[in-house]
This record gives C-alpha cells, structure tokens and sequence, in this order.
C-alpha cells in the first residue's frame, strides 16, 4: 500500500480521526468562533451517547421498526449474467424515505434530543437528506429549517413537496450555484445564528469536526450488515465494494467494516458530468486539490486564486465541489481508490438496472452502477461485488424522462 | 511595535476610541477602493479592514456576500489586492488589516501571503474560518513577517477558549457583538458589556466590537465598552447603493464621516 503517512497502514478502523478531527493532514475544524463552542459540546456529546447502552438500544428500535432495518442484500441475478460477474446490491432504496440518509439522521435527531434544543437545520441537494431530516424532526415533533439550492428545487420538486407535507420549512437558496454547497453556506449561517436553540444535521460525512465522525458512525450500519449477509450468503468477503461519493456518506458508510480486510478492493464513484476535460464535472480527486472547505481540509474543486468551483453533475446528491475529509485520507493511503462517471453513463445504468432488474436507482447510485459496465471484462470476470444502491430514483425520473427522451405522459 | 499597537496607544494616550471600517477589496473594483480608503483616512478613520473576497463566504451575511461576488466579477484577485495596498500606502498611514476565509491564502502559499502582504503594508490579518486550534502554522508565519493575527471571540466562546484565543493574538481581540453573521442589526445585545468585561479578564489586548453595528448611534454606545468600534455591512450597503453612480465616493465617505464625527467629536 502506498502511503505517505510514515509507514503503511494495515489497520484503520476506529484508529481515525483524533480528537481534533484529523485524518492525518485532512479534516479538522476550520469553522467561525461562534460554533466552536457547540461543535466542541456536540463532540462530549456524541462520545458520551456512543457508550449509553439505552441510546444503542432505542436507536436500534427505530432503525428497525420505523426505517425497516436489515435492508437486503440483494443478489442482482441478471444483471450478474450480464456482467459476467457475481452483484449484490444492498438496498439503502428500501429505507424508509428512499435512501440511506435517514441511518443518520435518526441517530443525529436522537442526538438533538438529548441536549435539549427543539429545533433542527438541514441542507439538502437531491432533498433526500431534506426528507430524511423532514421525517425525523416530524417523529420527534421538532421544528425543522432545510435549506435547497434553487437549481435543485426544481430539479427535485417531488422532495420539495415531500418536505413540506412533512411539515418542515424549505428556504430556497438563490446564492452561488443554487445547489449543494450553497446551500451548507446558509445552513451554516443560520446555524451560526441560532446555534443556542438549534442543531445542525449535517446530511454528509462532510464539514467541520466532529460531523465527519459522527454521520460515518450512523452510517456503519450499511457494511456492519453487508459483511454479515455477504459471508453468509458467499461464505467469504467480497472481491469488492463500489458506492457513489457525493460528500461520501453512503461510501464510508459501506465502506467503514471492510477497511481492515485487506482483500477487499473498494472504488468510490464521482460524479464525472460532461468529463473532467470540460470542467462541467464533481469530481475532485480527477480535478482537484486541497484546500480548506466549509470546515475541513480535503480534496476540492477551486480556481488559482483558491475559489470554489462550480460544479456540475445530472445527479444533484454528487454535485457538490467538496469531498468528507476521511476519503482524502483513504485516498491518499491508497485503500480506496476513485473513478468518476460521466452523465451520460450514469443515464444508461440508470435505465439498465431498471430493465434487468425491476428497479429504479436514484441518478447518484447509478453511478456506481455504471461502474460495473467500465470496469475491464477481465477485472470483472466471476468476481464478487457489493454494490451499494444508497437510493431509489422516484425523485429522478423527472430529470431522466427529460435526458432519456422519454415520454411521461402519452401513448409513447 | 506595530502600526496597530500604536495606533491603539495613540488613541489611549488622547483618551479617544478607534473607529475601524471594513469594506471588501475590489468592490466594485480596485481602483474605488483605493480611492475610498484614502478618503476614510481624511474622513478621521482610524483602522481599515479589507476583505479578501471569498466565493462561499459562510460566516458573512447577504450584504457582505453580494459584495464579494462584486469584487469577483470585477477580477480582483490577492496579487491585485497586494498592488492596491502599495498604491494606498503611498499616502495613507492608518493600519490596514485583512479580514480573509483561509483558503485563498492556503491557495496562495502563507509563507507568500505574509511575506507579500507585510511587503504592501499589511498589518494585520484575521481568517474567519480558522480557530487557535488549527493556527500554529500560520501563526508563526504571519508573526515572522510582523503582521498581527487576530481572531475573534463571541459571546459563545467559553472562558477557556477566551484564554487559548488570547494566547494567540496580537494587535488586538475583534469582539462580536451577537451570534450571527456579519449584517446590520436594530439593537445592541445587552450581553455586550459581560462579554467585553470577561475579555479583558483573560487578555490586555485592546479588544475592538463588531458585526451588526449599523449607524453613529450604535457606534457611540459600543465605544462606552470597547477600544474600538467596527462598521462594515452598513458602509458596503452604501456602496451597493450607490454602486453605478458617479458620485459613490461622495456617499460612502459622508456616510463614514459622520460615523467618525459622532464617535470623536
């Protein structure tokens, strides 16, 4: 393994970060004075809640009885013959609300519960964290503010709807790009605000410490059942893992209990838009570099003069020019490497997996479905995937119909 | 000693407070900055913040933003900033410090940045987004090249962050007035006086208040508690109005002119 950390490393799990948030030189806790106090309350917090036996027990509860935890792991039969290749799909699509988020958002509800603040904030780009924060605060009874780029309002209307069913408020954001990374900037603002009454439920293993930490140990959850099921079903571990990286919450998510196998080969997916070579894209590790980003040091898309880059993606959940600090980090300790998908690519996977296998991805998981279809024959050939399916694509059909040329309405 | 301890001196010695006014680099270009600089400085300022225009500028309201997006599109970049500086230093003696997000200066290199920022005639810098925690290495690079490095301490920060803060400024401690971001604001928060007095308890730093301090009125009643009072969303929101017209110099420096009077008299 190559790693310029000081010596390769073999072990990870529950080894990062250290108490400051740092994944080696990633990571951190770059933020205003304002919040460091309650990101430092926050972090007490979690780290006492982790160890309360009755915190695991009700989480537990409502991760079965309310999202519907285990969630399969789905052995993709045609599309495995397709490929030449043994795919199992874990289906984060069957979580309540349609997609992992939710894992983490309970958990950070939970959380809100316990120090005492009765409102929570939210920013969302596909709206699937919108929801799943929407979802949560309406169990709870809490108020809650999400914040959505413009763009993506209308890109997603369903989640926009869905949201404000649930009865939470939807501030469209008009600044910047209107998406993703904006949408955090206001997110931020009001959380600098109303940091006494409010908690941020950051939807990604993004941000200033300890959210990183945090959202990818509610994620666990997503490998912690995968490993099981997988060596039940195969009697062995997986040749490989491959998920989509927007922040990468669903990644690490799936990723995090296989980190110590060392045989297990793992690949995020970014979003490549219309290719790295336009500069119409979301993938930082092909198109950027480090810098400090709404709180962390990671791997981001910025000009020369350090600005962030717009970014562009069919997916809105990957469209987002930052990445969580612990896949630089893994990243740069060779264990996980990175590939990018373009558009195009992730439109047909879209359909394919819909045609072979009876279900509709969300855009962003199709791109690591999509992935599957790159990979060499020869790479691919009688090996063992897990791949995660961190969506269900509802809310995408409207963006798809358009970019697949097909009908909605009519006798087409 | 550094243009900003003695200017604090300075206004200690003639028993008087510091009126310290921000506005964005380059907004709505280069060229109007230098000219509204100088004239803050004849219009009785006694300290200027710049800002660093950033693209995701999470610790500013809607007023500042807007402003940066200006300085942006109008191509300012911290190479031009730099130039700007050695243009207005050629006749202006008031410190200038730069109010900045850390990645433009990452991106430039800090040992860079502080060089050629001391170089211009920088003497302070403050970065939004960075903690004590993580400002070791840019401590000692900005120290090395003698510019203050201040940071920011709100009514949220402990007694124990107070203490790390002041372990690691110089110059002065920006004190903010609320929780919130940069923006104007009706009232002053009656926490104010408490806040500024457990400052003091843990640093001699002069300690200067900001963020939501909108006109004369407020300025003088912050001025009862503080070393020196900061004015920035209100003089950019003059600038935005006053954006395309020709007479925006006139506007924005009368607007600080009374600020000044009303505060020195």
């Amino acid at each position: 393994m190559k790693c310029g950390l000081g010596g390769c490393l073999k072990k990870f799990k529950d080894r990062y970060p250290d108490r400051e948030g740092h994944f080696a030189s990633f990571g951190g806790r770059f933020a205003p004075e304002t919040l460091m106090t309650a990101l430092e309350e926050l972090d007490l917090e979690y780290e006492k809640t982790k160890k309360d036996k009755g915190f695991q027990k009700l989480l537990d509860y409502y991760l079965k009885q309310f999202v519907g935890r285990p969630t399969p792991l789905y052995f993709a039969e045609r599309l495995s013959k397709e490929l030449d290749a043994k795919i199992y799909l874990k289906r984060e699509d069957l979580c309540h609300t349609g997609a992992h988020k939710i894992n983490n958002t309970l958990g950070q509800i939970l959380l809100t519960q316990r120090m005492g603040k009765k409102r929570v904030i939210a920013e969302t780009g596909a709206g699937q964290h919108g929801v799943a924060t929407a979802t949560v605060a309406a169990l709870f009874g809490l108020k809650a503010t999400v914040y959505m780029g413009c763009q993506d309002m209308e890109r997603q209307a369903l989640n926009v709807f869905r949201m404000r069913l649930l009865g939470t408020e939807v501030i469209p954001v008009k600044t910047g790009s209107c998406t993703l990374k904006d949408a955090i900037n206001e997110a931020m603002r009001d959380w600098v605000t109303n940091v006494r009454t409010s908690h941020y439920i950051l939807g990604s293993v993004a941000g200033p410490h300890p959210f990183p930490k945090i959202v990818r140990d509610f994620q666990r959850v997503i490998g912690r059942e995968a490993r099981e099921q997988i060596k039940k079903e195969e009697g062995r571990l997986p040749h490989f893992l491959v998920a989509c990286v927007g922040g990468g919450s669903n990644s690490i998510g799936l990723f995090y209990e296989f980190l110590d196998d060392t045989s297990v080969k793992m690949i995020g997916v970014e979003a490549g838009g219309l290719g790295v070579e336009t500069g119409q894209h979301a993938a930082r590790f092909a198109g950027g570099s480090v810098g400090v980003f709404q709180g962390s040091r990671s791997f981001v898309l910025q000009n020369g003069e350090g600005q962030i880059l717009t970014t562009h993606s069919v997916s809105a959940g990957l469209d987002y020019a930052g990445v969580g600090p612990e896949h630089s980090f893994l990243r740069e300790c060779g264990r996980v490497e990175y590939e990018n998908i373009k558009d195009d690519e992730a439109l047909t996977a879209f359909s394919k997996l819909a045609h072979l296998e009876g279900i509709i991805p969300a855009l962003e998981s199709a791109h690591a479905i999509a992935y599957l279809f790159k990979m060499k024959k020869s790479q691919r050939k009688g090996k063992i995937f897990i791949v995660n399916l961190s969506g269900r694509g509802d809310k995408d059909v409207q963006v798809a119909s358009q970019a697949l040329n097909l009908k909605m309405n009519g006798n087409e | 000693m550094s243009r900003i301890e003695k200017k604090f001196l300075e206004l200690k010695k003639s028993g008087r407070k510091g009126l310290i006014t921000y506005i964005a680099a380059g907004d709505p270009d280069l060229s109007k900055t230098i000219d509204l600089v100088k004239s803050f400085e004849d219009a009785g300022v006694d300290f200027v913040e710049l800002g660093i225009p950033f693209s995701d500028p999470l610790a500013d309201g809607a007023v500042n933003q807007m402003a940066a997006d200006r300085a942006l599109k109008s191509g300012t970049t911290l190479k031009k900033i730099f130039a700007a500086v050695i243009e207005i230093r050629k006749s202006v003696h008031l410190p200038i410090i730069f109010f900045t997000y850390l990645n433009p200066i990452l991106k430039y290199g800090l040992e860079n940045f502080a060089r050629e920022a001391a170089q211009a005639g920088v003497d302070g810098v403050l970065a939004l987004d960075l903690p004590p925690e993580e400002s070791d290495e840019y401590k000692k690079l900005m120290n090395k090249h003698h510019l203050d490095t201040i940071f920011l301490v709100t009514p949220t920060s402990s007694i124990h962050r107070m203490k790390l803060i002041a372990s690691k400024a110089t110059g002065f401690i920006y004190c903010v007035s609320r929780t919130g971001v940069t923006g104007m604001q009706q009232e002053i928060s009656k926490e104010v006086p408490s806040l500024i007095k457990r400052i003091k308890s843990v640093s001699d730093l002069p300690v200067a208040i900001g963020f939501g301090v909108s006109n004369g009125e407020q300025v003088r009643q912050l001025s009862k508690y503080a070393d020196a009072v900061v004015v920035g969303s209100a003089i950019v929101k003059k600038i935005e109005e006053n954006v395309s017209r020709s007479h925006l110099l006139g506007e924005v420096t009368n607007f600080v002119r009374d600020l000044a009077v009303g505060l020195h008299g």
